[in-house]
């Protein structure tokens, strides 16, 4: 697995280290580096994709670093383990450290610190206006974080569930979207909004819902899925540091897994799919939590004896045509697994994507796993079905590799 | 003609004779009553007393001239087919805008709904990027893309030109709270209407300005009628000036130019101490909601005559300056004229600059950042080579 991870054109300056308030560590002065992590072990390969991918700065950054940086990673520095909220956290606290513009807004953010957590300890940081707690009035708040990004200011408006912001969603689609294009690119709208969203734990209906597929018509927004806390992390980062307004999807269900990441600081690239497990059987794509049963279903396949390729495409508009294509034609079949509906999900629309740009190099007709197109019931055998289930899984990749 | 070389002396070149005035015109202040007394809910009103100066009076008049004669050319572009879509003319309330911009700076933000023309021009937009703007050419003040509905001028705090009602009223919430995060001493105006009086976000911004004490004025234009609506038929309490509650309010006469420029004064300071307020302009359109509507079946002929002829803003002014020996009938003839003149050589260089180019359809969807040049907004477009 190759995962790029560039530092943004805007970072131009050094990084600056960051003493924490607990002095666990300090992030060290760095010039622009990169560090390219390879799953496993195979350094060639990744460098080769990245050097094709054409993007100058992906290129510059590894072949700069390639040398220094990755025994630097094996050899001093051993990373430190955390949760994925607090992998978010420590990416918001960074970017409000390195920028005075960042702020947060949100429903209990700041003194109850988050209702997952998130934002914990950061209003006794950094005071109660820039960790701003809001009243239950999603349109107006996220609106007002909209208008404060129209002069400079780079909110972070956290919904406290992704199902809220469908109170906003007037204010996301027709001013967050728009506005840089009708106004004829004078202003610029580097807002983030994040929030949890998906199925959890028999949450009921209305706390369960996929909101990704409401928001990817809207022209103008960016949306991206975290799923590690690794990529949480570097993509909470890439997300702030862009221009462009930025949906960050996160599950209700991930913010507790634990991975250890560098000390080092990384930003990763918001429109970069990850390869997770490479594969030349069948093309896996897949997003936020159902990565993790694509996982498990891969352990039988393997067992079984197919070669899964596993692509979290992480970068839920735009799609990362790029990494998808260079699978397919590697695999020729594709899996689309994902949490969304059926009806207009991410897989309709990514379903539609490939078909348009690699029909010549399908042997199957692509096949969609999705979520039933059900409100999502309370009883927990039902629920446990609207979701896809690994055995789902293998058995659909069995049959696409008949 | 003749008073114009008579007038123009030594060395300067024959410019027009309101050019004239206005330039000679002096400073020396002077005091004039407003018609109308101001309404306060939980606020003392400010006097009716206001200062201006000749010179601000024949800007006054010159400047609402202008506004005036650019909405009804837009209403005959419209009708020859060269705007299409919305437009909707702000010819009757340009008091408002006047006023307003008498009393602030640029530094402080104002935000509107899709009634925006005037408003723009208040605060340095040209008249050629207005008329390029609204036929859609490239010239325009949002290179044609926006519409009558998204005028925008960033340099000058005008933040817009927004066609959903009242969704403006959150994001004037988020300019306040910005200038508040950067303690600059600047305030944000956000205007909306009696129709978007009734909207739930009005009133959620107004709990969050007010127990954020953001330097939020909330101003309602209210023309009395909603589209076709009347206000006493979509409200049960006309007087939105008092729906703040715990947020004062101040009703004005929005048909007198100075009562609105003491008004926006008054607020300014109060909200630099206090937080927010709101201004209740009371004012008429003449035209209907939008060059679709009549404006005929909702209201009587007679109501938009009888207000033409007692309270049109222009004509106050123009009053005035007769009462106070400022100018001349003929001298503000002569200005109509010159305002006249210029309007229709802006829509004459206007309809001479082209349409924008096609491959400016995929331009400003996204600010150009790393990564995203790889794929294009257009997703037909892979910008790398696979191997």
């Amino acid at each position: 697995m190759a995962a790029t991870i560039l530092h943004g054109v805007g970072a131009t300056t050094a990084l600056s280290s960051i003493n924490y308030n607990n002095s666990r560590r300090s992030l060290p002065e760095r010039k622009r580096t990169s560090l390219v992590i390879q799953c496993d072990g195979s350094l060639s390969s990744g460098l080769n994709i990245s050097n094709n991918r054409g993007a100058k700065l992906s290129t510059n950054a590894v072949a700069q670093s390639k040398q220094e940086n990755v025994t630097a990673s094996t050899t001093s520095k051993p990373g430190h383990e955390l949760l994925l909220f607090e992998a978010l956290r420590e990416g918001l606290e960074e970017e409000m450290e390195r920028d005075p513009h960042v702020c947060v807004m949100g429903e209990d953010v700041g003194h109850y610190g988050g209702s997952y957590k998130v934002t914990k300890g950061l209003a006794d940081k950094y005071g109660d206006l820039r960790v701003l707690d809001t009243p239950i009035a999603e349109n107006s708040f996220t609106g007002m974080g909209i208008g404060a990004a129209m002069t400079g200011l780079r909110p972070i408006v956290e919904g406290m569930n992704m199902g809220f912001l469908l109170l906003a969603f007037n204010q996301i689609s027709n001013n967050c979207g728009m506005l840089h294009y009708t106004s004829g690119g004078q202003f610029k709208i580097p807002i983030v909004i994040r929030g949890p969203g998906g199925v959890g734990r028999q949450l009921g209906a209305e706390h369960s819902q996929r909101l990704e597929s409401y928001f990817q018509s809207i022209p103008g927004i960016q949306m991206v899925a975290c799923s590690t806390p690794y990529n949480a992390k570097g993509l909470m980062k890439a997300a702030i540091r862009s221009d462009n307004p930025v949906i960050l999807f996160e599950h209700v269900l991930l913010y507790n897994l634990k991975e250890r990441i560098p000390d080092e600081e990384y930003v990763l690239s918001l429109e970069e799919a990850e390869k997770v497990r490479p594969g030349k059987h069948v093309t896996v794509l897949t997003y936020s939590r159902m990565r993790y049963h694509v996982m498990q279903a891969a352990k039988t396949l393997v067992n079984k004896g197919y070669d899964p390729e596993v692509i979290d495409i992480r970068s839920l508009k735009p799609f990362d045509l790029h990494t998808i294509g260079n699978s397919v034609k590697k695999t020729h079949r594709v899996l689309i697994v994902e949490e969304c509906m059926r009806t207009g999900g991410i897989g309709a629309s990514l379903t539609a994507s490939i078909n348009e740009h690699f029909h010549d190099y399908l042997d199957a007709p692509i096949v969609c796993l999705s979520s039933q197109d059900v409100p999502t019931p309370y009883a927990g055998v039902l629920e446990e079905w609207t979701v896809v289930q690994p055995a789902q899984i293998v058995a659909a990749v069995e049959q696409l590799c008949q | 003609m003749a008073q114009l070389t008579r007038r123009s002396l030594r060395l300067l070149r024959p410019t027009s004779a309101a050019r004239l005035l206005t330039t000679t015109a002096s400073t020396a202040p002077i005091s004039i009553e407003t018609s109308l007394p101001f309404t306060g809910h939980n606020i003392d009103p400010p006097s009716r007393t206001v200062e201006t100066s000749p010179h601000e009076l024949l800007t006054f008049y010159r400047d609402m001239a202008l506004m005036r004669r650019m909405e009804i050319a837009a209403d005959s572009l419209y009708k020859a087919k060269l705007i299409r879509g919305f437009c909707h003319l702000y010819d009757g309330q340009e008091a408002v805008a006047i006023g307003m911009e008498a009393a602030i700076t640029r530094k402080d933000c104002i935000i509107t709904a899709y009634r925006d023309h005037c408003l723009y021009l208040g605060r340095g937009g040209t008249l050629l990027e207005a008329f390029a703007e609204l036929m859609g050419r490239s010239g325009g003040c949002s290179k044609g893309k926006g519409g009558s509905m998204h005028f925008y001028k960033k340099e000058n705090g005008f933040y817009g030109g927004h066609g959903i009602v009242g969704a403006q009223i959150p994001l004037g919430c988020g300019l306040a709270f910005a200038q508040k995060y950067s303690k600059d001493e600047n305030v944000t105006f956000t205007m909306y209407g009696d129709g978007a009086a009734n909207q739930g976000q009005l009133f959620e911004a107004l709990n969050m300005a007010a127990l954020w004490n953001l330097p939020a004025i909330l101003v309602c234009e209210n023309n009395h009628y909603g589209m076709g609506t009347a206000e006493w038929r979509a409200a049960k309490s006309p007087s939105y000036f008092k729906r703040g509650d715990y947020v004062p309010g101040l009703k004005v006469d929005g048909m007198d130019a100075l009562a609105v420029k003491q008004a926006c004064k008054f607020a300014k300071e109060h909200a630099l101490k206090n937080g927010p307020i709101i201004l209740e302009m009371d004012t008429y359109r003449y035209h209907g909601h939008s060059m679709s509507d009549p404006g005929s079946t909702y209201r009587t002929r007679d109501e938009i005559s009888g207000i033409r002829q007692e309270r049109d803003p222009v004509e106050r002014i123009r009053k005035l300056l007769l009462a106070h020996d400022l100018a001349t009938e003929k001298e503000m003839k002569d200005t109509e004229k010159e305002v006249r003149k210029e309007v229709d050589e802006a829509i004459a260089k206007a309809k001479e600059i082209p349409a924008p180019d096609t491959s400016e359809l995929f331009t400003n969807v996204y600010v150009k950042d790393f990564g995203l040049e790889a794929f294009g907004p257009d997703r037909k477009e892979l910008r790398t080579v696979l191997p």
